[in-house]
């Protein structure tokens, strides 16, 4: 995936190193704590003694926004308010957005008192970049989008030379101000690329200095290479943080992990852990699409993962793979005594070899019988490629062997025809 | 080539980067389409030295040569009507290779492989692209192909895999998806629900790719060939919206079927990666469910979920069919490809006899083992090199006496002062400037019947002796009058029987008290008892000794007469003064390399010149 996202935090200390290259009258303050539970907060404020000398803001950094409305936004605070509010809030769970999550990171930084507030933000497109701005920044810039002027930059222009004040409205005396400003963060958008860069809001403070004050941005994470000077540090790079309320559970990040150490792709996702449609598909394209026919068919409720295995992984790696699946399936045999399916499913490998890769899924269900039984588990299996008849007849045999309900089918059925058998199945009443 | 076609029979490709199977696949493709010309005409490969050299391939049974160039641009001016370029670069490189591919006059479409493209890079390429009316398939692809024309790299997997889907000749479908991974998925399934697949690209899933999915649905709609559109598209983005407008505007009006994947993204957690790159929905417009709405809302035929694909897929063929647009396709039984010779000896389908037997050491497992020994315990239990001489020399682990004889021999022979012939050569030839090879090989070459010779010699005729039974005067007069040569191994130019060798006396010593039985060098002490009757320094010498002091070691060891006669007739004896006497050879060479020693010119006064 090539857009991420960074934190607040991370985005304004880019900017505050690479803006003044481009505009050298960027004066930030470059005052930022984060506060998260591990924080010795009497330190923190000792090493960074304006926070005790000036008002702060607090306000949670894990990427996402409308901090205001959610109550979770502390302005012009001393140093005691500061203190209640990270006890009070740190740790704290609650819904954004319908995703409930741990409040883990909160920043500190200089209020600013500022009367207007500007929005800007750049995005990309396919022949060029846009620059978006407006007078009416903050909270009701949504509200107010018709007022925002879109500048489109076209891929390749010297921003320099380029006439963007004809292109804005007439900024009255901020113009001197805003003009190289807007300018010079587009040089920073290009050279670190960035996909996106929003500044809601900015402020000019009374000597003119822009200060941004609330920031949102995502790096083109594949362009790490090419900035190993700043943020693509190789010792020391700039993390790339989950969405809130994303956490992995041990199995998630074993599989994480495991992923991380071979060349091949390993990927797993627990949605429901007490979930009777269980997936194990190669490929990513394929493992989009079994999901969806499993949601379409009206199993979205029963889904209990998403995840693929794909790139040839070894034989050892997908029986870990495999063994770590049957483990969740198994886990909660259904209170109800309902089956639970297990597809092992995928298109016509390219060059994985069909045959070793399922010799480890077979051993993974020689280990796993009696689990497999208990929970009332029936695999379906449907694959084909290199060595696709030798793997499909392991899987025909470990069933017949082991009493396990498979079925199998190659590539003369339809790729998601077993969640359509599934269907049936449940509809005469399981196994 | 016309507007709309990207690929041909004719079509031929630079590829950049030396990948050898994607080439092979490429030809084995080629060869059961029954393309005259191969698709391949050069290589990349810009780590070689060379500006050109050669792969060797197969096209078929034949095997035949693809240059390989050191730079695009030398290749581009040996290949003119090469318009393709694959490119197998890396990430890191892509940008600036496929710069250069695109920036070329003679490459028409460049096929970027690479997963992990900048954005920003993909789109300065698209841009170059578009001014220059070139065409980008990718980043992020396998690629594509053109059924019986054309094969991009890996696309459709295995030959098997294109045999069953029947793209070694053309059907009447063109297909188009994101997804490289499905590709072989979808020209199988197409080629079992229609006549099979006359186009089918995958151009990637980076969020923005080279050519869109209505790129390549234009070009097909355009191809009088082709009579019905597929395409795949994918959650995020907006791409398919084109398809939709292309709809409204009659701009697509062959039957298209069409699926956007990514319709559980509604029940997944937010930010998950699901799938590709591109595949994130930023909006409520770029989600499955919209677009697949929109596209049946503008007259695609869009199923109600990827089960049904098939089924619409075949239902459109068939309609098709039935209303004679579609004439049945001209099959044929494309041609067998005879099996890499590994995958069948993988297979235990072939079998070749060896031509080189080698029974002393074996260097494909995890240790190098001589003789059966691993190395590793050679050097943990510190064996000595008289062992390691046995094991590779007579395939056996000699005892110790053994042992110590060779090191004994190696020593003595090690080195005789600077003047001998094969010690004067290698220092004339390093003085000549030459390597050390050379020069050791100079001074080696000089060991023969007169010099080192003595040692094999006196073995041959003392061991002709004793099996002859002939006593020791019998043997000096055979070797008067009949060889008519001086006995080798006696004499000394200047050590006598009142000034003895030191080295003939402590070779002697160990003998005689190490070996069980050495009947040689009683008999020749026997023979020097006579000689030096007649003169005091016709002496046993060391040459001698070595030789017949070897033949009492082989009748000490658990060697059989035949055994013996190898060991003699496989020259070990000249082994043992060839590999001691180099030690010496390569010190006198060092020793004038270290003087930085000048070319050595003989002087005149040791020549006489005359006619």
């Amino acid at each position: 995936m090539a857009q991420k996202n960074i934190y607040e935090y991370d985005a304004k200390k880019l900017i505050a190193s690479e803006l003044p290259k481009y505009y050298p009258d960027f004066k930030y303050h470059n005052k930022l704590v984060i506060i998260d539970s591990e924080t010795d907060l009497e330190k923190a404020i000792s090493e960074n003694p304006w926070i005790n000398t000036e008002k702060v803001v607090v306000k949670p950094d894990q990427l996402f926004g409308k901090r205001g409305k959610a109550n979770l936004l502390l302005l012009d605070a001393s140093c005691d308010e500061m203190k209640d509010f990270c006890y009070s809030n740190l740790d704290r769970v609650c819904e954004i957005g319908n995703v409930r999550g741990a409040l883990k990171r909160l920043l500190v930084e200089p209020f600013i008192p500022h009367e207007k507030e500007y929005y800007v933000s750049i995005t990309t497109e396919r022949d060029g970049d846009l620059i978006h701005f407006s007078f009416e920044g903050g909270i009701f810039v949504e509200e107010n989008w018709d007022k925002v002027i879109h500048v489109p930059i076209p891929l390749g222009t010297d921003i320099t030379s380029f006439d963007l004040r004809s292109k804005l409205p007439d900024l009255g005396d901020a113009k001197g101000v805003l003009i190289p400003f807007i300018k010079g963060l587009y040089q920073l958008f290009v050279d670190q690329d960035f996909t996106f860069l929003e500044i809601n809001p900015f402020a000019i403070t009374g000597d003119n200095k822009v200060v941004p004050l609330d920031v949102k941005a995502r790096l083109d994470d594949t362009a790490m290479f090419l900035h190993a000077d700043s943020w693509g540090n190789p010792n020391n790079p700039i993390e790339f943080p989950a969405a809130f309320g994303q956490t992995m559970s041990e199995k998630e990040v074993y599989i994480r992990e495991l992923d991380e150490k071979t060349g091949a792709s390993l990927k797993l996702k627990v949605l429901n852990p007490v979930g009777r449609v269980w997936t194990m598909v190669a490929g990513g394209g394929a493992s989009v699409i079994y999901t969806d026919t499993i949601v379409d068919l009206g199993f979205g409720e029963e889904l209990g993962n998403y995840g693929e295995y794909s790139g040839n992984p070894s034989r050892e790696y997908t029986e870990i793979y495999a063994q770590t699946i049957i483990d969740l399936i198994t886990e909660t045999p259904d209170p109800a005594g309902r089956s639970k399916y297990l597809i092992i499913g995928g298109g016509i490998a390219n060059f994985t070899d069909v045959k070793a890769t399922f010799e480890g899924i077979v051993s993974a269900i020689r280990n796993s019988v009696e689990k497999l039984k208990k929970a009332k588990v029936k695999i379906y299996v449907r694959r084909g490629g290199p060595n696709e008849k030798q793997g499909l007849e392991l899987m025909k045999q470990v069933g017949e062997e082991t009493g396990v309900p498979i079925e199998v089918y190659d590539r003369y059925t339809h790729m998601t025809r077993v969640v359509d058998l599934i269907k049936q199945a449940e509809e005469a009443g399981g196994i | 080539m016309v507007d709309y076609e990207l690929f041909n029979r004719n079509t031929q490709a630079i590829i950049y980067g030396f990948q050898r199977n994607p080439i092979q696949r490429m030809l084995d493709f080629d060869f059961v389409s029954k393309r005259e010309k191969n698709s391949v005409a050069a290589i990349i490969k810009p780590t070689q030295t060379a500006a050109i050299s050669y792969h060797n391939v197969f096209f078929g049974n034949k095997e035949i040569v693809i240059p390989i160039y050191k730079t695009l641009d030398l290749a581009t001016k040996k290949h003119p009507n090469a318009d393709v370029m694959i490119n197998f670069a890396s990430f890191r490189s892509s940008y600036e290779t496929s710069k250069e591919a695109l920036e070329s006059n003679t490459i028409r479409t460049v096929i970027i492989i690479a997963e992990g493209i900048p954005e920003r890079q993909s789109r300065k390429l698209i841009k170059i692209a578009e001014e220059r009316k070139k065409n980008i398939i990718g980043p992020a692809t396998v690629g594509g192909i053109v059924a019986g024309a054309f094969k991009i790299g890996n696309t459709a997997g295995t030959l098997e895999n294109i045999t069953l889907s029947k793209l070694y000749r053309p059907g009447s479908v063109g297909f188009v998806s994101k997804s490289g991974g499905l590709s072989n998925e979808m020209n199988f399934m197409i080629s079992q629900t229609t006549d099979g697949v006359y186009e089918g690209i995958a151009i990637g899933g980076d969020r923005f790719p080279g050519s869109k999915l209505i790129d390549h649905l234009m070009r097909y709609e355009a191809n009088p060939k082709i009579k019905m559109l597929v395409a795949l598209g994918e959650i995020g983005g907006t791409d398919e919206y084109a398809i939709v407008e292309a709809l409204k505007n009659k701009k697509i009006t062959k039957p298209i079927v069409v699926w956007v994947t990514g319709t559980a993204a509604k029940i997944l957690p937010k930010g998950l990666q699901f799938g590709h790159a591109g595949a994130m929905a930023d909006s409520s417009k770029e989600t499955a469910d919209a677009k697949n709405r929109a596209l049946r809302e503008a007259g695609a035929i869009v199923p109600e979920s990827y089960e049904d694909f098939d089924k619409e897929i075949r239902k459109t063929f068939d309609k098709l069919k039935q209303e004679g647009i579609i004439q049945p396709v001209e099959d044929f039984e494309p041609p067998a490809i005879p099996m890499d010779y590994n995958t069948a000896v993988r297979l235990g389908k072939v079998r070749r006899p060896t031509d080189v037997v080698v029974t002393i050491s074996d260097d494909r497992g995890d240790v190098p083992t001589f003789a059966g020994i691993g190395l590793d315990t050679i050097i943990k239990d510190k064996k000595s090199i008289g062992y390691v001489i046995g094991l590779l020399w007579f395939k056996r682990e000699l005892p110790e006496f053994a042992q110590e004889f060779i090191e004994i021999v190696i020593k003595l022979t090690a080195d005789h002062g600077p003047a001998v012939s094969g010690a004067h050569n290698a220092i004339i030839t390093a003085r000549a400037g030459k390597d050390l090879m050379s020069s050791l090989a100079s001074g080696i070459l000089t060991i023969g019947p007169r010099f080192g010779g003595a040692i094999s010699n006196a073995a041959k005729y003392f061991r002709e002796a004793l099996q002859k039974g002939m006593n020791p005067l019998e043997f000096m007069g055979y070797m008067k009058n009949v060889v008519q040569i001086n006995i080798p191994g006696i004499g000394h130019r200047i050590k006598s029987v009142q000034n003895p060798d030191v080295r003939v006396q402590l070779l002697k010593e160990f003998v005689l008290n190490n070996f069980e039985k050495h009947p040689h060098l009683d008999y020749a002490l026997e023979v020097e008892k006579l000689t030096t009757s007649k003169r005091n320094n016709l002496i046993l010498n060391v040459d001698g000794c070595v030789g017949i002091t070897f033949l009492d070691l082989l009748e000490n060891l658990d060697f059989t007469k035949e055994e013996i006669e190898d060991v003699i007739h496989s020259e070990a004896l000249n082994g043992l003064f060839v590999l001691g006497r180099s030690i010496g050879m390569m010190g006198h060479v060092f020793d004038q390399k270290r003087q930085r020693a000048g070319l050595y010119r003989q002087p005149w006064d040791e020549i006489l010149f005359t006619d």
